[in-house]
């Protein structure tokens, strides 16, 4: 177990490394922010200090060895635009994504596993059909759309949901969240639902699938042959099989609601890392950049280790060696 | 004399499929009397299996039960309800699958599978039914109990796994067994320790049991009767070790006749001709009229199962009646 964490670890480091190359090669290619910071009017003396300021002036590779050396002591520079140290400034919009990244998450399991059960077990019922064909809108609809139509129904002319914003929020560890209020979760629940949409309709498709095809196992049939209950198949036989894959998926896709959010975010004004690292990208804000997608792929490596140890949890095969 | 365990009166099972009437079961009747071992022959596709599920009452969709009775002690299983077949399934009438590796769920631990059986039918304590589970799994040959219980089912091998199938079924101690296929799967030495055991069981607590089978080697040492089944249809009926001497039905006859090890060596493999006939349009008549030797112009007709000798059944114009007469 030891020996395996440890090689994940590694593993995990090198992916990191070849992440800040990559992008800090990336965002010095896409522009030079010098353009956008400094005022078109300032003469050639403020422009050179400027850029000898933000260290702008050394060679790419000085710049890149420059950055390593301080992000091995946990600084990832400061930002261009705030003058404040880019990863304080990311860690503040932090729980306002999870929180959004959360609600649709479990929202996404809450609705598409009875969903998705339900089409496994009925397949040929109308309301089965009802559903598969709703989670072909779930999964081709535009998010920015749904989230425009979302606002137009229940904020402007049913006006009962707020539009924008987290809403009232309790600060909890030194950060604000919003679900622990009225107000914030009537704040939260349009954004997390646009987020969720894609997710109901993965989980539901997966379920059903899972469903389907554990129903003609042997075992299933076994399970009946011995007398049970048809609640409990179901539910602990049938339901414990297909929970690997939802879990491994849905674990995998968390990351990947973080990375969306940025157009929910940016619909809802919902102020997190998305529509940070948005605005961040528009100025050219390349610390801002470089930290937040640091921070993402460091996210994406903790989710992908948790969900393997929750599937070595779920499925006894594949159970690591020596626990 | 009581009444048979079971006793099975003309079952149709047939399957309502896209592509028309799949005819998997059609006018099957035996009867399995109390400690007695009834094999159940045929090739893959004849409706060995369905005959079993049938008797479970686990036929599915599109699948169902058309006609005839299943009398399980003079109570007609046909007409049960699910709920009432549910209190009898795992019970009284339990099933042994074919494969070991697929029969038990993979994500759970045999404690709990062999508990929740017990718990099914009966109220007694987690504590009982743990211990009711052990003593099964000792009763089926599998060292230290215990510890086992606590393992899931990839920690065994296919042989173990079998026992433990067999071992739930066994929990209820119930009045008839299917079981299916049980020992195909395994190797020979297992097949054999497996086949010892079942046939102590059944002598010692009286249990009926039907054994499918496509193995006749395993139904000479085990069955008491034996019903060959061909599309569908029961072609011979009768006491094991008259049908296996001196078989009634053509089919039969080709069937014992490809047994490999009946064979000289350097003679070809003896074979029957032919495949077996879709059931979705079985031909007029005798299903196997058109591999048989023996046919003539009246195998048009529809052959019924008729006693041609004192307690021999053959589905046949035909049959090798002289051969078995004289022998």
């Amino acid at each position: 177990m030891s020996v395996y964490l440890l090689r994940r670890l590694i593993q995990a480091v090198g992916v990191v490394l070849a992440m800040s190359l990559i992008v800090f090669i990336g965002v010095f290619a896409i522009g030079d922010p010098v353009e956008i910071l400094i005022s078109p009017d300032a003469d050639q003396m403020e422009r050179e200090r400027a850029i000898k300021a933000l260290g702008l002036d050394l060679p790419l590779w000085q710049q890149y060895a420059i950055f390593l050396g301080k992000a091995l002591q946990g600084d990832l520079g400061r930002s261009f635009v705030f003058n404040e140290p880019a990863l304080t400034l990311i860690l503040q919009r932090m729980p306002a994504t999870l929180e959004l990244a959360f609600a649709a998450t479990f929202g996404a399991i809450l609705i598409g596993l009875p969903l998705g059960l339900y089409a496994g077990l009925r397949p040929n019922s109308v309301g089965s059909k009802a559903i598969m064909a709703g989670s072909i809108l779930g999964f081709s609809l535009p998010t920015f759309w749904v989230g425009l139509m979302l606002i137009m129904v229940f904020a402007v002319q049913l006006g009962w949901l707020p539009s924008t914003g987290r809403g009232e929020t309790v600060t909890i560890l030194g950060m604000r969240w919003s679900f622990l209020t009225a107000d914030g979760i009537s704040h939260l629940i349009m954004p997390a639902l646009n987020l969720a949409l894609f997710k109901i309709s993965l989980v539901i498709r997966l379920t059903r699938a899972g469903v389907r095809e554990t129903m003609l196992m042997d075992y299933v049939k076994f399970a009946r042959a011995k007398g049970l209950s048809p609640f409990r198949v179901t539910f602990v036989h049938v339901f414990k099989n297909i929970l690997i894959p939802v879990v491994t998926v849905t674990g995998l896709e968390f990351g990947s609601t973080i990375a969306f959010s940025v157009v929910t975010e940016s619909i809802f004004a919902w102020p997190g890392m998305g529509k940070l690292i948005i605005d961040s990208i528009n100025v050219l804000d390349r610390p801002v950049i470089v930290a937040y997608l640091m921070i993402v792929v460091l996210m994406f490596i903790t989710i992908n280790l948790i969900v393997d140890l929750t599937y070595s949890v779920l499925d006894p095969r594949v159970r690591l060696e020596g626990k | 004399m009581s009444a048979p365990t079971l006793e099975v009166r003309n079952l149709c099972t047939h399957f309502f499929t896209r592509a028309g009437v799949v005819k998997a079961v059609d006018d099957v009747s035996f009867t399995v009397d109390r400690g007695k071992v009834l094999g159940l022959v045929g090739e893959s596709g004849s409706g060995k299996t369905v005959t079993g599920f049938s008797i479970m009452g686990l036929v599915d969709a599109p699948g169902r039960i058309v006609s005839g009775s299943i009398l399980f002690q003079g109570k007609d299983l046909a007409t049960l309800s699910e709920e009432e077949m549910r209190h009898l399934r795992g019970n009284r009438i339990a099933m042994i699958f074919q494969d070991p590796m697929m029969t038990l769920n993979p994500v759970l631990r045999i404690d709990t599978q062999m508990i929740e059986t017990v718990l099914a039918h009966e109220k007694v304590s987690e504590d009982e039914a743990r211990q009711r589970s052990r003593d099964a799994l000792g009763m089926v040959g599998i060292p230290s109990p215990d510890e086992r219980l606590k393992s899931y089912p990839h920690q065994f091998s296919g042989g173990m796994r079998q026992r433990v199938a067999i071992a739930i079924a066994l929990l209820h101690r119930p009045e008839l067994i299917v079981a299916d296929e049980p020992t195909t799967a395994l190797d020979v030495t297992i097949q054999g320790q497996i086949l010892a055991e079942v046939q102590k069981l059944c002598a010692t607590t009286g249990t009926a049991m039907i054994w499918i089978t496509h193995d006749l080697s395993v139904v000479a040492g085990l069955a008491d009767d034996i019903a060959v089944m061909y599309a569908g249809k029961v072609v011979e009926y009768g006491d094991v070790g008259e049908v296996l001497d001196k078989p009634l039905h053509p089919y039969t006859h080709g069937l014992i006749g490809s047994v490999p090890s009946r064979n000289k060596r350097g003679e070809p493999l003896r074979q029957i001709p032919g495949m077996t006939p879709s059931l979705l349009n079985l031909p007029e008549g005798c299903a196997f009229r058109a591999r048989c030797p023996r046919a003539q112009a009246d195998c048009v007709q529809r052959p019924e199962l008729r006693e041609w000798l004192p307690a021999r059944l053959a589905r046949c114009h035909h049959p090798h009646r002289e051969e078995a007469a004289a022998a």
